[in-house]
């Protein structure tokens, strides 16, 4: 990957929207990061220090149940934004992280981006409104998988 | 069998005896089945249209067609994907080869996948969904040359609720972006986990010269149809398949009413932006 990381950033869903000014800002906190099939990328519990946009490649998010191992919850893909938990204290992993297959994401260091949210609200703000959606819109997915929708309806109501 | 009566009998109105030629598992309460005429064949179906399949004896459900004849093979004869819900698909889930049941069509409304020429194509299934929409797929790579990129995404409870593998990878193979997603993971898979609205997003199509074409449950394709808007794709290029209390098939009985649409006649095919405002409407 050769293109110039702030060109890379630019093009993922994730800078929509965002000011020239701010995205550079933001990319100064970041660095090129590839994964192996089937690294781990964090583990539950663990500092939840970076986030990631992913720019190529399938990450599944899993869960550790005694007796079942670990129980994959979601996958992410090309265009995703990887890890809110640095967004909040006590800034430590909900979820573990393994790829699925080579990728390559463009890595921030979390402490760095609060820095900057913290001494710059319109960043703060500019940063916000890109993750709530994100959070929402896993928040609306893991509410439709409650519902099973694909679930052999009730006998009584089918021919 | 009087000359008024006969020349009512257009399979329309009464059902048509078809023989069960081959059955085939798809998973364990769903089954692909063949059907050929035995005494007259009904007109030809389009993709999207329905029949009301009836177990003799039992009573009649609405099935869509859920494949195209090979070249190769009579176009008379019919494809039906059923999964077994009640007592009437159970015992059709049941019908082995030689297996005489009725049948009634074409019925509704049609996918019109000729109109999609020159754009690209976004299919959307969520379920047993992926059968309606298994028919545009094939008419699609039939004209390849005709379409743009094409796009399949498909929606699973399980990997063992997939239908259609073979079918699946034999798409892939010939260049359709083909997205697979299941709810609950098992042991070995390795594809997506997550809903199907959600694979839209990263999937490569333009969404100013795309069709959507949408079939799941409902409230799946709401959704779905919500990420292809969000997209870019006009609302009038997305195409869903509602599905109501269908008994007639011709618009009279009135018991697949949605508003002012009989779905029977009117649908089941309905492009989004008149379905939009009617699935928000609660049911009596």
């Amino acid at each position: 990957m050769t293109a110039p990381l702030l060109t890379r950033v630019a093009r993922l869903p994730f800078a929509s929207g965002f000011e020239p000014a701010q995205l550079r800002r933001l990319c100064a906190t970041g660095r090129s990061a590839a994964y192996r099939p089937g690294e781990r990328i964090f583990t539950e519990g663990g500092a939840a220090d970076r986030f990631w946009l992913i720019e190529n490649g399938r990450v599944a998010l899993d869960l550790r149940v005694p007796g079942r191992g670990d129980q994959v919850i979601e996958t992410l893909a090309t265009g995703a934004v990887l890890g809110w938990s640095w967004l909040h204290p006590p800034y430590r992993w909900q979820f573990g992280c393994e790829t699925r297959g080579p990728v390559d994401t463009v890595m921030f260091d979390a402490a760095a981006v609060r820095e900057l949210c913290d001494a710059d609200p319109a960043f703060g703000y500019a940063m916000l409104r890109r993750f709530v959606p994100v959070i929402t819109g896993r928040l609306h997915a893991t509410r439709l998988r409650l519902l099973d929708l694909y679930a052999a309806p009730a006998a009584k109501a089918r021919p | 069998m009087s000359t008024s009566l006969a020349s009512r009998v257009t399979g329309a109105e009464l059902p048509l005896p078809y023989r069960v030629i081959a059955r085939h598992a798809d998973t364990d309460d769903t089954v692909t089945l063949e059907l050929a005429y035995e005494t007259a064949p009904l007109p030809a179906f389009a993709p999207g249209q329905f029949a009301m399949l009836t177990a003799y004896g039992i009573g009649e459900v609405p099935i869509s067609l859920s494949g195209l004849p090979a070249p190769h093979e009579t176009a008379r004869r019919l494809t039906h994907t059923l999964r077994a819900v009640g007592a009437v698909t159970r015992a059709l889930h049941a019908a082995g080869p030689g297996t005489v049941i009725g049948v009634r069509g074409p019925f509704g409304t049609t996918w019109d996948v000729p109109s999609a020429a020159g754009h690209d194509v976004v299919v959307v299934a969520g379920g047993i969904g992926l059968a309606p929409v298994r028919p545009i797929v094939q008419a699609v790579l039939a004209e390849r040359d005709r379409y743009g990129e094409v796009v399949l995404l498909v929606g699973a409870r399980t990997p063992a609720d997939l239908l259609y593998r073979d079918d699946l990878d034999r798409w892939a193979a010939a260049g359709v972006q083909v997205g697979v997603t299941v709810d609950r993971p098992a042991e070995g898979w390795n594809g997506h986990v997550g809903v199907v609205p959600a694979l839209v997003a990263s999937a490569r199509f333009r969404p100013g010269r795309s069709v959507g074409f949408v079939c799941g449950p409902e409230v799946m394709m709401r959704f779905t149809a919500r990420a292809l808007t969000d997209r870019g794709v006009p609302a009038s290029r997305v195409r869903v398949s509602l599905e109501r209390n269908m008994r007639c098939g011709a618009g009279w009985c009135g018991h697949c009413q949605l508003g002012p649409l009989l779905l029977c006649r009117d649908g089941p095919v309905v492009d989004y932006a008149r379905a939009e405002p009617l699935l928000d409407v609660r049911e009596l």
